[in-house]
């Protein structure tokens, strides 16, 4: 871009809204993403997926399919013995005194197929086309087995096992407990009870899953392209898989990432495949995932059941929490979501007494991960139906009664007391919860809009007004790492770990990279989530980069500054406190003529004497630094949404008249790119109140395939959101951040919720369910 | 083997000749071997709209077209909007002004829709913006910073 | 998913074309728009060994007035239907569905006779043939027939095309006089298929009276459902609130849909009877009298 990026007032870059350097490319059709990689001699990968849920493989017989021309490999499990190693387990429970029952699984199913997509052998041929035809002509034959294809089956006495050495179906039961609960319960005024049942779906990033592996064979190592959020976890898994050291194993997220949403976020088969394929037949191989394998094998997140109970006062204050739910995790899965649900219910809430009950059930369906909001939403939705039905049940504005409950701005850090997924305990850093609620309501006319609705009801419109408010936990740890140096060209290049899907790294760092270096926006390149650029990350996912690689590029930003400033002085023959950084140049403040340009700070800096010559002035080498910032809890960033909407009773549609939207989330890098993943957010909790719904049957098979069962909410279907921020900067890191991807999500399920049953009041319809749609919204009026 | 045909085929005001196997679709023949690899694949049923491109100036599913369909066609794709890479064409500036693109992986779709739509209505309300879009999923941004833009490259008055 | 392997053939005249469909019979599917046939190729749901293009046939593709009405051939695109003065002007029940089918990039390419000849239940166009009481024209190697619109439709994704047959054209009658018409449907998202809707056309007496009136439903049964119950209840009614609910509600117990994993029969039935109703004062509203 020509015109240099708008700083601050202030001078500064963090903070200003700068349009995104990545846009120019993406908008030019020049983004490059996995299926855009082109290297000779590339071979197409396809997959024979099972097509039933639960079943032994009795035999296969791949003879046709290697047979037909153009067809250069077909495998099963017995081809790849050599990497069939029991996958490494995900995730313990964070919860002291619980555990997580790992289920053992493998690259390709050793004793029996456990989900219905699951992968039985892989293709590879001179082109997708030729390797699916080589798959139609695989001849698999099954032994099928009893399925549960729901948390409730698999949890009943008796029921077909998914892992039979667990002998049950129960990946974990985890209680946590704060104060006590039945005491609080016995003793109360008033207390409520109610079942939730919560069905969400899959990301449906647009881009899919895909891989592009290239085995080097003097190298005895892979380059592994993928479209991964989390590049140094598939490396080690891959390093462990084929028993190779780490650095043989690189593993790069392509410069484009075309969404994540979490399932991006998991290891699957096809990575490991992909690599053995390559090395098996020293070509590169590409597998790119089609739009259906993505309903059927890509991680999701199905249904929770929550039986809920609140005890409260007569004026509304809350007494104790009980929620038991069961989870349906899959046939293998990482106990993330619910244990993140678990956290979330208490939400903004003082709540001193709270039983906590998860029962997390092996299924055969596909994996359950993370998407977006990664369990938070069904939380959420369950404390706000209850808080609503509270104030119902009080005669009680829902608003008030939630301002009531609220902890005080004061309160922080706030112990919820509980354990929080990362192992430490659910304190909240900082917020402003009775402000952001009175700021949400103020913004939507909250006062007026009840007036209208008392006067649109008398006139037969079944108008409804929903509040949710919520507290998110971001910026998970352990760490995230930045390296910085001074290259050259005279150009700061940020390498960080996590690798982007949309969510504008390239600038964002860039904006922090500068400030903290004291140089321009410009003279700043970004590269993420290559393994071979930075030897130790995490991911994106959690909402927890710019929590943690933001600090980490701060730090060695200002580290980078010193020994920049350093040079200078050397060369400048200054005090480095008597140094400044302008316009690509070290200079001595208030003599703007005597400047050495970057460039040549970098050529001496990096070693650039005459060959053999000693370094002057005992300088050290290396213009380059690093930091790996290691939050020392969570953050949590908070939203409150106000829904106003109508519904025709007649037809069940829901027409959205107003949709206002809260959100703190601390200090913000960029407005422009926070409100973005505010709005997108939205949508998927749109999309999730109202559209798209993951569906099977008894047999583990989807019902909803395709994008025209499952449908996903266009333009059309959005409606415009008005956004106002809060900012309660967080005292976990020096930025004062937290984290914003996944925020929209959390309230909307809970808001429209609230806002049809509001509506439907006169029919005494009981939202409990979701998602809504047309017909389960008469069928609610109707009773049926 | 495969039956294989030889298209001519103009792309972005380039004559092309391409042999393309009968069963592969535009979009995929466009990508792997006109190497244009702005449009995506996203669904392959026609409802993500990733794959759209411009053919004789309206919109169509590339994944929904064999490439053999195309022969003796004016294809446009969203390589061919910016005169030069380095300058945006107005629509596409006020996309990057605006927030428009996150991930990127629908925005080529998009961009050829909202090309053709304006061709026809240079000034479309924020209802005719959102028709338009109807035909496109997105998961990233919530649609509203395209919206914006396009509203605001009408009021600025350059509508192409 | 890729298509899997077919061989392709591009007839550039309608007897070509005729003579591949029968030479290859129950192995060809013809490929129109493409927009229903492309996906089950791409998800390998259909499997033909021949695939006919016939977007180069010429003349499928005219519009043409004769005594009889108005005739569209096979392959006029939706687009067309969507945008053409002429159309809109001779059928408007047509323009007011076009919204409702797909979205733009779709209509660009689609036909209507590809939509036809596919038979959703839950599709606009084949109850708004219905409504109109349009004709098709049928070709095979062995001669042509016509067929009203209403015996066309015999089951879900099941027309009475017999095999080596091809749709070539579909007559509009000409409009009457008095005659209004309206579109309603409910889908999950707009342009997406119809959890129900139902295509109606009402024409007045002189004396304002209803003379006549085409109720077809669609998404609540295995293709367009006529109403005829509804129909009649309202031949020489006073067109008002009270002649459409009962018609709405004749229309309603009228259709038997199955539960489905989209909706329940019991929404779909009731769905008919609310937007019968709604649709029968949205063509009165429409009738050319009334909106000049």
């Amino acid at each position: 871009m020509s015109t240099p990026a708008a700083r601050t007032p202030e001078g500064g870059y963090i903070g200003a809204p700068i349009p995104r350097r990545e846009d120019a490319r993406l908008l030019t059709g020049r983004g490059t993403f996995v299926d855009d990689l082109e290297m000779p001699g590339v071979a197409h990968a396809a997959m024979v997926r099972s097509p039933h849920a639960h079943a032994r493989v009795r035999r296969i017989d791949t003879t046709a399919a290697r047979a037909l021309p153009g067809v250069l490999a077909v495998v099963t499990a017995a081809d790849i013995e050599d990497i069939q190693k029991p996958w490494p387990a995900r995730m313990p429970s964070p919860v002291p005194g619980s555990a997580v029952r790992h289920g053992v699984r493998h690259t390709l199913p050793r004793d029996k197929i456990r989900h219905a997509g699951e992968v039985v052998a892989a293709v590879v041929a001179e082109s997708r086309a030729l390797a699916e035809d080589a798959c139609d002509l695989v001849e698999v034959e099954y032994e099928l087995l009893p399925v549960v294809a729901t948390a409730a089956a698999a949890l009943a006495p008796g029921a077909p096992l998914v892992y039979e050495q667990l002998g049950d179906n129960v990946a974990a039961h985890i209680v946590q407990r704060v104060g006590n609960p039945e005491r609080a319960f016995a003793a109360a005024p008033h207390t409520l009870g109610e079942t939730f049942r919560v069905m969400r779906g899959g990301s449906h990033s647009m881009e899919g899953r895909g891989v592009v592996a290239r085995y080097d064979e003097a190298l005895d190592a892979f380059t592994v392209w993928d479209a991964t959020q989390m590049p140094h976890a598939i490396r080690a898994i891959l390093a462990y898989l084929f028993d190779l050291p780490e650095h043989r194993v690189r593993v790069i997220a392509p410069p484009d990432i075309g969404g994540g949403l979490g399932p991006k976020g998991s290891f699957y088969p096809e990575e490991a495949l992909a690599c053995w394929l390559a090395r098996h037949l020293r070509r590169p191989v590409k597998w790119i995932e089609d739009r259906l394998e993505h309903f059927v094998s890509a991680a999701q997140e199905r249904e929770q059941i929550h039986t809920v109970e609140i005890a409260f006062t007569a004026d509304g204050t809350l007494l104790a929490l009980r929620d038991v739910f069961t989870h349906d995790i899959g046939m293998y899965g990482a106990l993330v979501s619910p244990v993140i649900t678990a956290c979330t219910v208490p939400g903004p809430y003082r709540i001193p007494n709270i039983h906590s009950e998860v029962w997390a059930a092996y299924t055969n369906l596909q994996p359950t991960g993370a998407v977006r909001g990664a369990g938070r939403p069904q939380g959420v939705l369950v404390m706000e139906r209850m808080m609503d039905r509270m104030a119902e049940t009080l005669g009680l504005d829902p608003a008030d009664v939630r301002a009531r409950n609220l902890i005080p701005a004061d309160a922080f850090p706030y112990e919820v007391g509980m354990w929080f997924r990362d192992g430490a305990p659910l304190t909240y850093d900082s917020g402003n919860y009775p402000e952001l609620l009175r700021r949400a309501l103020e913004r939507a006319d909250y006062a007026r809009a009840r007036q209208e609705q008392a006067a649109l009801r008398a006139r037969g419109v079944h108008r409804g007004i929903g509040v949710a408010i919520c507290v998110e936990g971001v910026g998970l740890g352990p760490f995230e790492g930045a390296v910085l140096r001074l290259d050259g060209r005279g150009r700061v290049i940020v390498t960080s770990g996590a690798p982007p899907q949309g969510q504008g790294y390239q600038t964002a760092f860039a904006q922090i990279a500068a400030d903290a270096v004291g140089v321009r926006f410009e003279d700043i390149d970004v590269v993420t989530g290559d393994t071979g650029a930075i030897p130790y990350g995490i991911g994106s996912f959690a909402s927890r980069v710019t929590a943690n690689a933001g600090p980490a590029i701060l730090s060695a930003g200002g580290a980078l500054r010193e020994k920049i400033l350093a040079v200078g002085a050397h060369m400048l023959e200054a005090a480095p406190a008597d140094l400044e950084i302008v316009d690509g140049a070290v200079r001595v403040r208030g003599l703007p003529d005597r400047g050495v340009p970057l460039a040549q700070i970098a050529r001496l800096g990096n070693g650039g004497v005459a060959f053999g010559m000693v370094m002057p002035g005992g300088l050290s080498v290396g213009l380059e630094a690093s930091a790996y910032f290691t939050p020392s809890q969570a953050g949590y960033s908070a939203s409150a949404h106000v829904c106003i909407l109508d519904v025709d009773a007649a037809t069940g549609e829901v027409t959205i008249v107003r949709y206002v939207v809260g959100h703190d989330c601390g200090n913000v890098i960029n407005p422009l790119i926070v409100e973005g993943q505010i709005l997108g957010g939205v949508a998927h909790g749109l999309s999730n109140a109202l559209y798209e719904e993951a569906m099977y049957d008894a047999q583990g098979q989807s019902l909803a395939s395709s994008f025209l069962d499952y449908p996903l909410p266009s333009a059309r279907e959005m409606p415009r959101i008005e956004m106002f921020h809060l900012t309660t900067p967080s005292p976990i890191n020096p930025l004062g951040v937290k984290g914003a991807g996944e925020a929209g999500t959390l309230p909307v399920t809970a808001a429209i919720a609230g806002a049809v049953e509001d509506a439907l009041r006169a029919f005494g319809v009981r939202v409990n369910r979701m998602p809504l749609n047309p017909a389960r919204i008469s069928d609610l009026i109707h009773g049926t | 083997m495969s039956e294989t045909r030889t298209i001519a085929l103009t792309v972005n005001g380039q004559a092309r000749q391409v042999t393309v196997d009968v069963r592969t679709t535009l979009v995929d023949v466009l990508r792997d071997q006109l190497r244009l690899t702005g449009a995506h694949v996203g669904c392959e049923h026609g409802v993500c709209g990733a794959c759209t491109v411009l053919l004789d100036r309206e919109p169509v599913r590339g994944c929904l077209m064999l490439a053999v369909q195309a022969d003796r066609r004016v294809v446009e794709t969203v390589e061919g909007l910016a005169p030069n890479p380095a300058h945006l064409n107005p629509l596409q500036a006020e996309f990057v002004r605006h927030h428009g693109v996150q991930c990127g992986f629908c925005t080529a779709g998009i961009l050829m829709s909202l090309t053709a739509a304006l061709r026809d209505n240079p000034a479309p309300t924020e209802a005719e913006i959102r028709e338009t879009l109807a035909g496109h999923l997105c998961r990233c941004t919530g649609y509203q910073g395209m919206v914006d833009a396009v509203l605001a490259l009408v009021a600025s008055g350059v509508a192409r | 998913m890729k298509p899997p392997r077919f061989h392709y053939h591009d007839p550039v005249t309608l007897q070509e074309a005729l003579d591949l469909l029968a030479r290859h019979g129950e192995e060809a599917r013809l490929l129109a728009g493409g927009q229903s046939l492309m996906p089950m190729l791409n998800f390998r749901l259909a499997r033909p060994g021949h695939v006919i293009d016939i977007n180069r046939v010429a003349g499928l593709d005219t519009v043409t007035r004769s005594e009889r009405g108005l005739r569209l051939g096979a392959l006029v695109r939706q687009r067309t239907l969507e945008r053409s003065p002429l159309i809109r002007e001779h059928s408007p029940l047509i323009a007011q569905a076009m919204p409702f089918v797909g979205h733009p990039q779709i209509r660009t390419r689609g036909t209507l006779g590809g939509n036809l000849a596919h038979a959703d239940p839950a599709s606009e166009l084949p109850a708004v043939m219905v409504a109109l009481g349009a004709e098709l024209s049928l070709r095979s190697a062995r001669g042509e027939r016509t067929l009203a619109a209403e015996k066309f439709f015999v089951a879900a994704l099941t027309t009475a095309l017999a095999p080596g047959e091809l749709l070539t054209g579909i007559t509009l009658p000409p409009w009457p006089a008095r005659t209004g018409s309206s579109v309603l449907e409910v889908a999950k998202r707009h342009g997406d298929f119809a959890l129900g809707g139902v295509a109606v056309t009402l024409t007045l007496d002189p004396q304002g009276r209803v003379a006549g009136a085409r109720i077809v439903g669609f998404g609540v049964g295995p293709g367009p459902v006529r109403a005829i119950d509804a129909e009649r209840s309202l031949i020489g009614a006073v067109p008002a609130a009270a002649a459409f609910a009962e018609a709405g509600c004749i229309a309603a117990a009228g259709v038997d849909p199955a539960d489905d994993i989209h909706a329940s029969g019991a929404y779909r039935k009731r769905l008919i009877g609310v937007l019968t109703e709604r649709a029968l004062t949205g063509a009165l509203d429409a009738l050319p009298e009334r909106a000049a």
